[in-house]
């Protein structure tokens, strides 16, 4: 499903290779999960996916479904199935929650020559799904992420997973802030919408996450490269001996 | 020494010859007449003309304001409001409406002009020359000295009907002099809803009084035609508890000068000023607001927002002025601009000026761009860029359109604003 290829990646503003190389196959149905200490170039792969200004693709192919995306813009990828749920969700004063989800649902159904979600179904959609995440009433209403709690921006973010039925899912660092009885609710979400028809890509540096969203294949990225990938036991493995092992190990 | 710019025969003529000579408004006429004489025609070397070219507002000359295809029409029919309608400054009856409403009264100035004896006597002009106190406003005593037409409302009761003054504009040339005088009695309420390009060039004057408990709810909406020149002041005075409303939506015109300048004389009297302004181009949009606080416990807001592009300029002077007996006084001013690119500009010139020991007063000025963060997360949910950019330019204008409190009316706004944006996507 998505098939990321010998990727190399750089920073726009200053010559810095942040990515060197990274090859990742991740099938539909599948968890993959991302682990590796800080600056080994996580948060980078997620937003070069998703298509985030200020960096630059040296090297490498990303495929979506057989689409080449490196060259798609940001709603183009959002529009052929790739969600980012954002390590640090962005609050925007002015624009309302029910509003920005009704928006970036119609948006990707028209490009994908679907009609409109009327305005009933869309509420009774949204309504349905927020319930199962905790998020009341008073959430929705509000601006996007203003004035939310950690925890809720986080569950704001399934919540846009879960409307908009992404094929596949990229979590960045979804646990970062949480506890654990947000985390639980959070990775209910998450499971939940695991399906034989969508991939998920989970960046995380714990494997406390992964006790919850019990991933199929483990990869440990260090210094801009997958240098190890195996089953779950791989990040216990982490938990209990740290990366220096595994990266000592690697190299 | 020679001439001064504003006495070249380029300029308008300030005759005396041509003030009305009988009649109660003379005496005002004429002594706005000397001010003007002695103020002369604004010019660009004016320090509060500094950021906004007068030429083409003093000029003998009128520019031409080609008309726009699509008019603005009668925006606000929702509201069921009482619509008064001048074409090119002239009043239209049979486009105007007949109403009888109780507690009421609209009469034309060029009719009541006339008359020996009339109660606007106590208002016309008064609270303009009271303005001048603090900076020469030569377009207003002009006005004031030379205006022979516009609506003279006396509200005796609370109107739940808006009144609409709707200004068409037919002649490319049309140079409108309007002068409005509004006075609201104890606890009796108005709105007033304007709307239309008026003219090519207008200087346009509305004097306002609030008695103790009175309402005033003013919305306008500037008009399309997108060559028009406009110069408008509004004058007023608060009475105790009275409370003042008024926003103005501008998305068109080469050249727009709205000038506010309010004195609050009674205690715990609101003034809230408001303006939202979207500028494409050839655009130049000064909003020029001075409030007096001189009563206990008053309170003012200024929230004015512009989105600039395409070399569009906006400017904002504004001041808040509190007298020594005016304690408790809550003053609170904002203007803000988003600059969707590097050719345009907004120039701000926020003032304080405090003389009470006992008040709160905060004032604040910005200018940005898009933020990159939030336009990237709009896109990454598959909202395109355009509209996500245009989301977020409704989202920076909102501060300034909730300042409208019917929420019907401040439908209207949004949806002018919207269709806009959507008839300028690039």
């Amino acid at each position: 499903m998505l098939k990321i290829n010998n990727l190399h990646v750089s920073l726009d503003e200053e010559d810095k290779q942040i990515l060197k190389g990274v090859d990742l196959n991740v099938d539909a149905g599948k968890v993959h999960a991302i682990m590796g200490p800080n600056g080994s170039g996580k948060s980078t792969l997620s937003y070069v996916l998703s298509g985030k200004d200020g960096y630059n693709v040296t090297n490498g192919t990303v495929e979506l479904n057989g689409d080449d995306i490196l060259d798609l813009e940001p709603e183009e990828r959002a529009s052929l199935g790739l969600f980012l749920a954002f390590q640090y969700p962005i609050e925007i004063p002015g624009v309302g929650n029910m509003t920005f989800l009704r928006t970036a649902l119609n948006a990707q159904r028209k490009s994908r020559g679907e009609d409109e979600i009327s305005a009933t179904d869309f509420l009774r959609l949204v309504r349905e799904k927020a319930a199962t995440l905790k998020i009341d009433a008073d959430m929705l209403k509000r601006p996007v992420n203003v004035g939310f709690s950690g925890g809720e921006k986080k569950r704001n973010e399934i919540l846009q997973m879960a409307m908009l039925e992404p094929k596949i899912c990229i979590l960045d660092e979804t646990d970062s802030g949480l506890d654990v009885d947000a985390m639980k609710l959070v990775a209910n979400g998450v499971n939940a919408l695991r399906d034989e028809g969508r991939g998920f890509l989970v960046i995380t540096h714990y494997q406390r996450l992964l006790d919850h969203i019990k991933p199929d294949i483990v990869h440990i990225m260090a210094d801009g490269k997958i240098v190890k990938t195996g089953g779950p036991e791989l990040a216990i493995e982490v938990e209990n001996n740290g990366y220096s092992d595994l990266l000592n190990e690697a190299s | 020494m020679g001439l001064p710019e504003q006495n070249s025969a380029e300029n308008l003529e300030i005759k005396e010859s041509a003030l009305v000579t009988a009649g109660w408004s003379a005496e005002a006429r004429k002594d706005a007449f000397e001010r003007t004489m002695k103020s002369g025609l604004p010019t660009a070397r004016d320090e509060y003309w500094k950021y906004t070219n007068p030429k083409s507002l003093t000029s003998k000359k009128v520019e031409k304001a080609p008309l726009s295809k699509e008019k603005d029409g009668a925006m606000f029919t929702g509201a069921n409001p009482i619509k008064i309608v001048f074409v090119d400054g002239k009043f239209a009856p049979k486009k105007s409406a007949d109403f009888d409403v109780s507690g009421l009264s609209v009469e034309r100035l060029s009719i009541i002009n006339k008359l020996d004896l009339h109660w606007a006597k106590d208002v016309y002009g008064k609270y303009e020359k009271l303005s001048q106190e603090s900076v020469t406003r030569p377009l207003a005593s002009y006005n004031t000295a030379y205006a022979d037409e516009g609506v003279v409302i006396h509200v005796s009761e609370r109107i739940e009907r808006p009144i609409n003054i709707i200004y068409e504009h037919s002649d490319e040339y049309s140079d409108v002099i309007l002068r409005h005088i509004i006075k609201i009695d104890d606890n009796a309420e108005l709105t007033l809803l304007e709307n239309g390009p008026a003219a090519a060039r207008l200087n346009q004057v509305m004097e306002v009084k609030l008695s103790d408990g009175a309402k005033f709810n003013h919305i306008r909406v500037l008009g399309r035609d997108h060559e028009r020149r406009t110069a408008t002041h509004i004058f007023g005075e608060l009475g105790g508890e009275a409370k003042f409303k008024s926003f103005t939506l501008t998305v068109n015109g080469v050249l727009t000068r709205n000038e506010c300048f309010l004195n609050i004389n009674g205690d715990d009297a609101a003034a809230h000023i408001s303006g939202a302004c979207i500028g494409d181009g050839d655009f130049h949009h000064d909003d020029t607001v001075f409030i007096t606080h001189d009563a206990v416990g008053s309170e003012s807001r200024q929230v004015f927002k512009k989105v600039l592009r395409n070399g569009a300029t906006g400017v904002f002077q504004g001041k808040i002025l509190v007298k020594p007996n005016a304690q408790k006084t809550d003053g609170y001013q904002i203007s803000q601009s988003l600059l969707l690119d590097e050719d345009s500009q907004f120039l701000a010139k926020p003032e304080l000026e405090i003389y009470a020991d006992d008040v709160a007063c905060s004032h604040g000025s910005t200018s940005g761009a898009i933020d990159e963060e939030a336009l990237f997360y709009l896109t990454s949910r598959g909202i395109s860029k355009q509209i996500a950019i245009d989301m977020l330019t409704m989202a920076f204008l909102a501060e300034a359109v909730e300042e409208i409190e019917n929420i019907k009316l401040k439908q209207v706004i949004l949806d002018l604003l919207t269709n806009w944006l959507e008839r300028h996507r690039s």
